[in-house]
């Protein structure tokens, strides 16, 4: 199957060609999906543990698992600012 | 109820004229602007992106709920995108109510929200280079357990 994964931010910057679709194995979880993209390169760990997912536009639990067609989004931290 | 990204400059005075109505007794307007520095270093201008669908969704989320757990009669939420030069607004938040005391909370309770949930990123250029703005760390309930 295979997912369409949108990068946003700094995330982007660093991975352009990974805003696009990915094929993953049958039954892939959001955590599982991050694992790889950490395990091939795609992107640092440290940003991955700071970011959130998003699935098909709604925030995603690390257990979730992911369908074909699915538009998987990393979210790095969001643009904050002290109180 | 008026929840917009644009990238034209916000109104904020038109919309604050927009948004009255006869039984509202305050406006509370929180008026987010582009500041000439980020801990002393000169700020240029910001580029303001997002994920523009799931920013919408989420923001209508927080105004609907400002009006439903605050007792608050309108919101008026509105984002920019783009590049935001000092001094522009970047968010304009108004909150219609018909006593003060709701209004004050249920403003400061969707910008908090918003800088923490909704997805919008900030790139500052400042005069010697461009950085991504710390975000703040998700909640718990957004972050979920990755270890």
């Amino acid at each position: 199957m295979r997912v369409r994964m949108r990068l946003f931010g700094p995330l982007k910057e660093i991975a352009p060609a990974a805003d696009e679709w990915r094929e993953l194995p049958e039954g892939e979880t959001v955590a599982g999906l991050l694992a790889a993209l950490h395990r091939d390169g795609v992107l640092p760990e440290k940003l991955l543990l700071a970011s959130a997912v998003a699935v098909n536009q709604e925030y995603a639990q690390p257990t979730r698992v992911l369908l074909d067609s699915d538009e998987v989004a990393i979210l790095p931290p969001v643009s904050g600012g002290r109180p | 109820m008026k929840v917009a990204l644009q990238r034209e400059p916000i109104d904020s005075a038109a919309l604050q004229q927009e948004i009255k109505a006869g039984s509202d007794g305050a406006i509370c307007v929180f008026d987010g602007i582009v500041r000439d520095n980020t801990r002393g270093r000169r700020t240029l201008h910001l580029d303001y992106e997002a994920y523009e669908e799931m920013a919408l969704t989420q923001m209508r989320g927080l105004a609907d709920q400002a009006i439903a757990n605050f007792g608050v009669r309108d919101v008026v939420l509105v984002h920019r995108l783009g590049r935001l030069l000092v001094g522009e607004t970047s968010v304009l938040i108004i909150v219609a109510s018909a006593h003060r005391g709701a209004a004050f909370d249920a403003c400061r309770w969707v910008i908090d929200t918003l800088k923490k949930t909704v997805p919008i990123w900030k790139k500052e250029q400042f005069v010697d280079g461009a950085v991504w703005a710390d975000g703040e760390p998700f909640p718990d309930d957004i972050a979920g357990e990755k270890s």
